[in-house]
């Protein structure tokens, strides 16, 4: 038991001293799966909206591609965009091909763990929306159409009904890429000071050796994801309050 | 007016939700960019990335933690970036030309990949060596063997558990050619004998939590022997030789850089750094250089 006190004193250490190894991967953490869930939500929020309101040919498949998409392994994610970045990929060939010279390199970089991210994140945000959405009586849609509201009106106010649903699709995406490691390894590199993320450094650590360390971060980590998905829930509350 | 009151408190509700995920993505860029500051103040051309892939087992083993920043001092204009993979991922990361430079240890398949015209020339850079290392009640007794090969046919004859590798890379390789030379064809998955598919490091807490014998690499068995209950059992063999070459990539992006790397490391600075590497925490070095 005292492996773990000491790995949470160590974190608190590590934390407390502003060590700017520690601090440099928790921001790049931050900033990777932050981006990452900002575009995830921008896109998967609408989309998720619209698969849910609107009846149309093909929705049930729509509907069970995205349930699936909710369990793509990260590590196939991480393989199909080192794929597609890489100097012998397909992306580079087209560059090389219609624009001419060498592609900029996008692989071990921050947009190429971004992109995995948002592959990952997408299909999280958009299933739970769609369901949050989905359950929102007809009827409320309908009176409100009856009443005059515009498209943009009765998506606003569903979305509103839907509200925690959507919160948490928000919560789930992040959940999703926040702890992830096999794409941002593969993709990222886990370069030291350039794209190694909290997880990455876990994942080093441990293999160095260092399970205290290790353990720490771990501790950091589920720290941050507390911290932020208590916010997102007092978000959610505060906006409840607003309503009345 | 309720209708209106309700649909700005959805969207407020988005906006500040928006606004939330923006933010700490904010706070996330500022806190990142901060160690970057001080560089770029000092140096004035941006140094050009030099994508060097390497095994874990050498990243474990904390060399590069020295030789890449006295690499860096030596030739400000590249900074290395490392990704430390398996041999076999390492040697497709060149062929697909997503490295500049390669530093791995798997001899043969170094000269199938420079001969397939993936990368320049292949030069010797330094070697460590292999040890069998097992629980000190050794069951198989294979203490103090001589020879690897009938020490592998000792510790299967007497049924004890076997951790390998099971992937890629050198070390998997080098386990290979030892059962080979034990008149063993390649073993396949038993009770008794486990293919990991992990990293030296996490294969070597394998066979500790299991009390088996396994074949590390001795730079990575020292630094984690203070974690492990496992302790060598037979080392010495020529067999377990383990030869690092240093392989800079065919059309590299960085292919000046690669070979400054290479010439760098084959020099008597870079021979110097790896000779010393270890001495102190561990009274001997982890590597031995011989460059080519």
């Amino acid at each position: 038991m005292e492996v773990f006190w000491k790995a949470i004193a160590e974190g608190t250490r590590l934390l407390a001293h502003g060590d700017p190894y520690t601090y440099g991967i928790i921001a790049l953490s931050l900033r990777v799966s932050g981006i990452s869930l900002l575009i995830a939500s921008a896109i998967g929020i609408p989309a998720g909206y619209l698969i849910g309101s609107r009846r149309f040919r093909g929705r049930s498949l729509v509907t069970a591609v995205v349930n699936t998409g909710m369990g793509l392994p990260p590590v196939v994610v991480g393989l199909v965009v080192y794929m597609l970045v890489s100097r012998s990929g397909p992306l580079s060939q087209a560059w090389t091909s219609w624009l001419g010279g060498i592609m900029p390199r996008i692989l071990y970089t921050v947009p190429a763990m971004i992109l995995a991210q948002v592959i990952i994140s997408l299909p999280l945000v958009v299933g739970v929306t769609l369901a949050a959405v989905g359950s929102v009586p007809m009827d409320l849609r309908l009176q409100a159409r009856s009443l005059g509201a515009s498209g943009w009106h009765e998506a606003a106010l569903t979305i509103k009904e839907a509200r925690r649903g959507v919160m948490a699709a928000v919560a789930a995406g992040f959940g999703g890429i926040i702890s992830e490691v096999g794409a941002v390894s593969m993709v990222g590199g886990n370069i030291e000071g350039s794209t190694r993320v909290m997880t990455t450094a876990i994942v080093l650590e441990t293999n160095k050796g260092n399970f205290g360390k290790a353990l720490a971060l771990g501790f950091i980590l589920i720290g941050i994801a507390f911290l932020i998905m208590n916010g997102m829930t007092w978000l959610q509350q505060s906006g409840g309050r607003y309503e009345r | 007016m309720i209708d209106r009151l309700r649909e700005s408190a959805a969207w407020r509700l988005i906006a500040l939700t928006l606004v939330f995920v923006l933010a700490f993505t904010l706070v996330g860029c500022k806190k990142a960019e901060e160690p970057e500051e001080p560089a770029v103040e000092e140096e004035v051309v941006e140094p050009t990335a030099l994508i060097l892939a390497s095994t874990t087992s050498t990243q474990d083993s904390g060399l590069f933690d020295v030789l890449i920043p006295a690499f860096e001092e030596a030739y400000p204009e590249y900074k290395v970036e490392v990704i430390a993979v398996g041999t076999g991922e390492a040697l497709k990361l060149g062929e697909n030309k997503d490295a500049d430079v390669l530093l791995v240890h798997a001899k043969a398949k170094e000269e199938t990949f420079v001969a397939a015209g993936f990368g320049t020339e292949r030069r010797d850079v330094m070697y460590n060596d292999f040890v069998i290392v097992g629980p000190a009640a050794d069951p198989a007794g294979i203490k103090g063997m001589t020879v690897a090969a009938d020490a592998f046919m000792k510790i299967k004859t007497s049924g004890a558990l076997f951790v390998s590798r099971g992937d890629d890379s050198g070390t998997y390789t080098k386990e290979i050619s030892i059962w080979k030379a034990s008149g063993e064809t390649t073993p396949t998955a038993t009770p008794t004998y486990q293919l990991a598919g992990k990293g030296m490091g996490d294969v070597l807490k394998m066979a500790s939590e299991q009390a088996a014998y396994t074949l590390s690499d001795r730079a990575t068995f020292l630094k984690l022997e203070g974690t492990l209950q496992l302790e060598v059992l037979v080392e010495g063999d020529k067999a377990l030789f383990n030869q690092y070459g240093v392989i800079p990539v065919t059309d590299a992006t960085n292919a000046e850089g690669a070979q400054a790397f290479m010439d760098w490391i084959l020099s008597d600075e870079g021979q110097s750094i790896i000779n010393e590497y270890g001495v102190e925490e561990f009274g001997q070095p982890l590597f031995i250089g011989n460059p080519s």
